[in-house]
C-alpha cells in the first residue's frame, strides 16, 4: 500500500472542506451559544455579559443572547422546591454600573434573605447596559425558560422613546427574535426598521461571521478570569458624579407635550405583561436623581426635563390602574446623594435602600 | 508584529521565492531588510527618533562591518554600490516626508532630509578617515564591542533609558515634563547587538569569514528574525545566502508554509488565548484562590512557550521561503527531564551564544588561575554569572535578576545532584517502567521549576512575585 502525502492533494482537499464547513454554518446558523463552559467548569456570572474593556473587565459584549443565558448562573441552577425565583431586568441601573455584583439590587435582594410564600426568595440579575423597553422584552423573554415566580421590571422614561427601540446594538443584531416577539406578543416592530443589521448569506459564513464566533470564545475564556476574580467589570478609580447643575433646556428627544403613544413605545410594556403570562409581573418605576443645582426648577436630572417626566409618572399609573398591572412608582426614594455617575446609577448604599422599598412588593406578590 | 504584517512578509517572500533568483534574491534581501527596520519601528514620543533608530541601526552595522571585515573585502567596488543603494532606500524613505500617502513605511511623517543629509555626510566621513588608516588595531573592534555594549545597557536600564529620554527630548527641544523610560524603544537592537558581538568576538578571534557589506547587512537585519531571532551564526547563515538559489520548490514550499501555518496557530491562536487568563501585574493581586492562581501560573508558562515559539515558526517559515534555514531556537523544551536539557532546549540560540561568548571564556579563564577555584564553585559562579546575564539582556531590573538567579541556581543544583546522584538512579532505573517514572517525575518537577520562574519574569515587582508564590502553596 501506498502511504505517500501529495501536500497538493491534501491542500485542495482542505480547502474544499473548509468551503463546505463554511456553506454548512451558513445554511445551518446553530445556535453554538448554547455550549457553554460556564456552569460546567467555572461559575456562572451573576450578570450578563457586557464590557467594553476585556482586558480590564474579564468580561465582554456580544450579541448572541444563547451565549450571554448560557453564561449566567440562572442557566445552571436548578430551581430548588424551596426557591421563590425572582428575575429583575432593566437597564445598568439593574445591572450594575460600578457596582459588584453583591451590592447591586439583586445583591442586595439575596443579601437580605427575603422570605415569600414560606420560600427563600433568590434573585437573578437579567439587566442589560442600554436603555430600551423593546431590549428589556427580549431579554423578559429569554429569562421566562428559567421558570420565574416573579418578574420584576425596573424602568424608566428613557427606555420608552420609539427612536431608542432597535437603536440598542444587542437589539439591532437580534432582528429574528424580535420579530418572533412581535408576532407572538403583540410587539411593535416596523417592517423596514433600518436599525436591525441584515447579514448577508457570506456573512453568515464561518469567515464572514468570525468575529461573533470569537467572541463566543473570548466569553468562554474570560470565564476563567472571572471565577479567579470574581470580577466582571472595570471599577476606575475615580468617575465623574452625575451632573446637578444643569441647563436651562426643557428638550427631551425632540418630543413636545402631551406624550403618547405615538412617540413613546407603550405597546412594549403590554407585551411585556403578555410574556410574563401566568407569572407575576411587577413594573417599577426606578429612582432616579432629583437634583437642586443650577436650573433644577427645569430640569429633573441630565437625562429629564421637569414636564417630560411628571407626564411620563401620569402616563405610568393610568396604564397600570387601566391594565390591572401590579406598578410601583419609586422615583424619588433615594436621597441624591447616594448616586454615581448617573441619574440613574447608586451607590450600595442606595441599592441597599432600594432593596428595602422593593422588598415589600416582593412579598406581596408572591402567589 | 501584527498578523497583517506578517502576512504581507509571508506573501512578498513567496513572491520573490517564486520570481527572484541568485543576485534578485540577494537584493531582494537586503532592501525588504532595510525597508522593514523602519517599518516595523513603532512611532515613538520623541520627535522623529522613529526614523532615527532604523538609520542608527544601519550606520552601526555599517561600521561594525568595516572593523571587522579584511582589508580585501573592504576594497571590494560592490560594498560602494551596496552603500550607495541602502543610503537611497533611506532617502527615499525620507523624502516621503512630502507625499503622505506614501508614508507606509514610517510610523510618523519622516523628519527634515537636510538631518538625514548630514548624518550621512557623518557616516561617510567616518568611514573616509578609517579607509586612511592603513591597518586596524585591535582597539578599534574593542572599542565596537563596548558602543553596542554600552548602548544595549542603555537600553536595557531603566534608569539609563529614563535619561536617555530626557537628554534626547531635551536635543529635539520637546517638553521633558511626562519623561519616561518607555519613551525610547529601539527595535530589535538586542538581536542586532547579539549578532554585532558575535562577529566583533569572532574578528577578534580570527574566525570570522570574509563578508561583504550587502552579505553583513543582510545577515544582521534579516528581515523574518530582525525582532525576535532566532540568533544564526554568521558563517552558516551566509552559506544559504550564497549556495545557488533556482527559486521555490514544491519541495521547499510545503515545509515552509506548514511552518508558517504552524507559527500563526500557536502565536495568533493559542498564546493570544491564553494572554488573557496568564499571569500579570494587574491580575496576580486579583485571583482570589489558590487553585486559580496555579492555572494563570501555567497559562503564563504555556503562553510565553507559544507565543516565542509561533514567533520563530513564523520566522523559519518565512526564511525558508527565501531559500534560507535558520536554525532552531526551541525543541519541546517543556518535555525535557531536568533544567540543563531544558536550557539546551529553550531558545537555542540564545543559550549557544551565551556559551560561545560568555560561558566558555570565563570557565577557560578561571580554570587558567594559578589556584584554580573548587569544580563546584567554578560551576556555581559560571552558571550563575552566565544566567544573570541572560537574565540581564530581557532588561537590568530586579525581576530580571531574580529571574536569572532563580536558573543559575537551580542549573548548580541539577548538576550537583546529577553528580551525586547519577549512579544510584542508573541502578534503580533498571526497568523501562522506573526509567519512565524517572523520566516523567523529572519532567514535572523541571516543568514546575521553570513554572515558577516565569513568575518573577512576568511581574515588575519581586513583591508580587512572591505574594504570588505564597498564594499558589497557600492552604
Amino acid at each position: 500500500m501506498n502511504h505517500e502525502i501529495k501536500p497538493l492533494n491534501v491542500l485542495v482537499k482542505g480547502l474544499l472542506l473548509f468551503l463546505l464547513f463554511n456553506l454548512v454554518i451558513a445554511a445551518w446558523q446553530p445556535r453554538v451559544g448554547q455550549f457553554s463552559l460556564y456552569n460546567i467548569l467555572y461559575p456562572g456570572r451573576e450578570r450578563l455579559p457586557f464590557g467594553e474593556n476585556p482586558k480590564q473587565s474579564y468580561n465582554l459584549s456580544l450579541f448572541n443572547l444563547d451565549a450571554m443565558f448560557a453564561s449566567h448562573v440562572i442557566a445552571g441552577t436548578p430551581k430548588a422546591d424551596d426557591e421563590f425565583r425572582v428575575i429583575v431586568i432593566g437597564d445598568s441601573s439593574v445591572w450594575g454600573t460600578l457596582l459588584k455584583p453583591e451590592e447591586t439590587l439583586i445583591g442586595q435582594l439575596n443579601e437580605a434573605s427575603l422570605n415569600a410564600c414560606k420560600k427563600n426568595v433568590r434573585a437573578y440579575n437579567l439587566g442589560y447596559p442600554t436603555i430600551s423597553l423593546t431590549k428589556d422584552v427580549m431579554m423578559l423573554s429569554y429569562g421566562m425558560q428559567y421558570d420565574p415566580d416573579l418578574v420584576i421590571w425596573m424602568t424608566t422614561l428613557d427606555a420608552f422613546p420609539n427612536e431608542k427601540q432597535t437603536s440598542t446594538p444587542l437589539v439591532a443584531n437580534n432582528e429574528a427574535n424580535v420579530r418572533g416577539l412581535a408576532t407572538s406578543y403583540g410587539l411593535r416592530v416596523e417592517a423596514d426598521d433600518p436599525n436591525f443589521e441584515k447579514k448577508s448569506f457570506w456573512e453568515k459564513t464561518f469567515v464572514g461571521d468570525r468575529r461573533s464566533w470569537a467572541d463566543i470564545i473570548r466569553l468562554q475564556i474570560y470565564g476563567v478570569m472571572w471565577s479567579a476574580t470574581g470580577i466582571d467589570q472595570f471599577y476606575p478609580a475615580e468617575y465623574e458624579k452625575a451632573k446637578t447643575d444643569l441647563d436651562a433646556d426643557e428638550s427631551y428627544h425632540d418630543l413636545t407635550s402631551p406624550l403618547n403613544e405615538d412617540v413613546l413605545a407603550i405597546n412594549a410594556l403590554g407585551a411585556g405583561f403578555h410574556v410574563a403570562g401566568e407569572t407575576p409581573m411587577l413594573l417599577v418605576n426606578e429612582p432616579m436623581l432629583i437634583s437642586a443645582g443650577a436650573n433644577s426648577d427645569i430640569r429633573y436630572n441630565f437625562f429629564y426635563p421637569r414636564w417630560a417626566y411628571d407626564e411620563y409618572r401620569e402616563i405610568m399609573f393610568d396604564l397600570s390602574e387601566r391594565n390591572g398591572w401590579a406598578y410601583v412608582d419609586l422615583w424619588d426614594v433615594i436621597p441624591a446623594n447616594e448616586f454615581t455617575n448617573s441619574a440613574i446609577h447608586l451607590t450600595p448604599a442606595g441599592e441597599k435602600l432600594l432593596a428595602e422599598n422593593l422588598a415589600p412588593y416582593i412579598l406581596e406578590n408572591c402567589k | 508584529m501584527a498578523l497583517d504584517r506578517i502576512l504581507i512578509l509571508a506573501a512578498a517572500s513567496l513572491l520573490c521565492g517564486i520570481f527572484l533568483r541568485e543576485r534578485g534574491r540577494a537584493w531582494f534581501l537586503l532592501i525588504a531588510s532595510v525597508l522593514v527596520i523602519f517599518w516595523l519601528q513603532p512611532a515613538l514620543p520623541i520627535r522623529g527618533f522613529d526614523f532615527w533608530t532604523p538609520i542608527a541601526t544601519l550606520v552601526l552595522v555599517v561600521l561594525t562591518w568595516y572593523f571587522t571585515a579584511d582589508d580585501e573585502t573592504r576594497k571590494q567596488r560592490k560594498n560602494t554600490i551596496v552603500l550607495l543603494i541602502v543610503a537611497s532606500v533611506v532617502l527615499l524613505l525620507n523624502l516621503t516626508r512630502f507625499v503622505p500617502q506614501l508614508q507606509i513605511f514610517t510610523a510618523s511623517r519622516p523628519p527634515q532630509l537636510e538631518t538625514t543629509l548630514i548624518i550621512f555626510l557623518i557616516s561617510g566621513l567616518t568611514l573616509l578617515a578609517l579607509s586612511r588608516l592603513t591597518r586596524f588595531s585591535a582597539s578599534f573592534l574593542t572599542l565596537g564591542l563596548i558602543l553596542t555594549i554600552g548602548l544595549f545597557l542603555t537600553l536595557k536600564v531603566p534608569a539609563l533609558t529614563y535619561w536617555t529620554s530626557y537628554a534626547l527630548r531635551s536635543l529635539t527641544g520637546q517638553s521633558l515634563d511626562g519623561t519616561r523610560n518607555t519613551d525610547f524603544v529601539w527595535l530589535g537592537f538586542s538581536y542586532v547587538a547579539f549578532r554585532l558581538i558575535h562577529t566583533i568576538r569572532d574578528r577578534q578571534m580570527g574566525r570570522l569569514p570574509s563578508v561583504d557589506l550587502g552579505e553583513y547587512l543582510t545577515y544582521v537585519i534579516f528581515f523574518p528574525a530582525f525582532t525576535a531571532g532566532p540568533i544564526d551564526r554568521i558563517e552558516r547563515f551566509i552559506k544559504d545566502l550564497r549556495a545557488p538559489f533556482a527559486g521555490l520548490t514544491l519541495g521547499t514550499f510545503y515545509p515552509a508554509s506548514q511552518r508558517l501555518l504552524l507559527g500563526l496557530f500557536k502565536k495568533f491562536v493559542i498564546a493570544d488565548a491564553l494572554a488573557l487568563i496568564a499571569l500579570n501585574d494587574t491580575n496576580a493581586l486579583q485571583v482570589k484562590s489558590t487553585g486559580w492562581m496555579w492555572v494563570i501560573v501555567y497559562a503564563y508558562a504555556f503562553q510565553i512557550y507559544f507565543d516565542f515559539s509561533g514567533y520563530t515558526d513564523i520566522a523559519l517559515g518565512i526564511a525558508r521561503l527565501l531559500g534560507i534555514k535558520l536554525p532552531e531556537n526551541f525543541a519541546s523544551p517543556y518535555l525535557k527531564p531536568n533544567l540543563t536539557q531544558f536550557w539546551n532546549n529553550w531558545h537555542m540560540t540564545l543559550t549557544q551564544w551565551f556559551r560561545a561568548y560568555f560561558f566558555n571564556p570565563i570557565t577557560r579563564w578561571l580554570r587558567s588561575w594559578q589556584k584554580p577555584l573548587s569544580m563546584p564553585m567554578m560551576i556555581l559562579l559560571t552558571q550563575v554569572a552566565t544566567m544573570l546575564l541572560i537574565g540581564f539582556w530581557h532588561g537590568v531590573t530586579w525581576n530580571f535578576t531574580l529571574w536569572g538567579l532563580w536558573h543559575g541556581l537551580g542549573l548548580f543544583i541539577h548538576n550537583r545532584w546529577s553528580d551525586m546522584t547519577k549512579a544510584k538512579a542508573a541502578t534503580w532505573a533498571g526497568t523501562p517502567a522506573k526509567q519512565a517514572v524517572l523520566n516523567i517525575s523529572g519532567i514535572l518537577l523541571t516543568f514546575h521549576f521553570v513554572a515558577f520562574g516565569w513568575i518573577f519574569f512576568a511581574l515588575s515587582s519581586p513583591v508580587a512575585s512572591w505574594q504570588v508564590l505564597l498564594k499558589l502553596f497557600e492552604r
